[in-house]
């Protein structure tokens, strides 16, 4: 199982900023160990929900750099709503977390 | 207290039907934005837009593309996007020099803003493309990001 997610989920007025920090090696299939080439493996699909609407969407190769950050703006939300990230990789390995939305500064 | 019971199930009964219906009518879009296997593999940004269905796109200043001039290394090059065209409902992003060019798209018609961050791995210097959807059309921006060290290899 992978490590967990971390997601912060700021509040901008009625936009969510949220930030989320993935762990995962994210392998081109191009980088050798020794001589033999280590194997793709990488997250492609990603899904945000909003108190369990999916609001953000996005399918990626394995140009996303290690450890994927991604920040992403949500409409119409207050604080207490619940953020959930959930990201599929090459090989079918799953990870969902969830936060709350924080009132911004 | 018969009749109660009775209305409850029935109840039920339609509720479990609309939930069916509800499953039958959301599965064609799932299956629409499978992950398109063929633009992922494109070896050139022409034939990655191609197998995307991206045939004539305009080019637009109204797509924002921060990005840094110079990336001293080339495994994590942040990338901010705004798009302030009217009715954006996805974000696709090529590298054009990469081994794969097409590094994403980003679906933001359901609720989010036409923003996207993200840090991609760039082999050699090259424009970093931006393609946005927005009603049926594609506008296209880029920016040339020179690359010190690659971040393909290693």
């Amino acid at each position: 199982m992978a490590d967990p997610m971390k997601i912060r989920a700021t509040l901008q007025g009625d936009v969510a900023d949220v930030r989320v920090l993935m762990a995962h090696p994210m392998e081109t299939g191009q980088r050798k160990q020794g001589d033999k080439l280590v194997p793709l493996h990488f997250i492609q699909t990603i899904s945000a929900q909003l108190n369990g609407r999916t609001v953000f969407n996005a399918d990626i190769s394995q140009a996303i750099s290690r450890n994927p950050v991604f920040a992403f703006k949500v409409k119409g939300a207050k604080a207490g709503d619940k953020i959930s990230v959930t990201w599929t990789d090459n090989k079918g390995e799953k990870r969902s977390d969830e936060t709350e939305v924080r009132a911004g500064s | 207290m018969q009749q109660t019971r009775r209305s409850v199930i029935k109840a039920g009964g339609a509720l479990g039907l609309l939930a069916a219906f509800g499953t039958a009518l959301l599965s064609p879009v799932r299956a629409l934005a499978a992950w398109n296997k063929g633009a992922f593999e494109a070896k050139s940004t022409l034939d990655a837009m191609r197998a995307l269905g991206v045939n004539n796109t305009e080019e637009s200043k109204e797509i924002q593309i921060r990005a840094p001039d110079i990336a001293e290394n080339g495994a994590v090059v942040p990338i901010d996007i705004t798009s302030s065209i009217a009715g954006t409902s996805a974000i696709l992003v090529f590298i054009e020099k990469n081994p794969f060019p097409y590094v994403g798209s980003f679906d933001v018609s359901q609720g989010a803003v036409p923003f996207v961050h993200l840090r991609v791995k760039m082999g050699e210097t090259s424009p970093v493309r931006v393609v946005v959807t927005a009603g049926g059309k594609h506008y296209t921006s880029a920016k040339e990001v020179k690359v010190t060290i690659g971040g393909c290899g290693g």
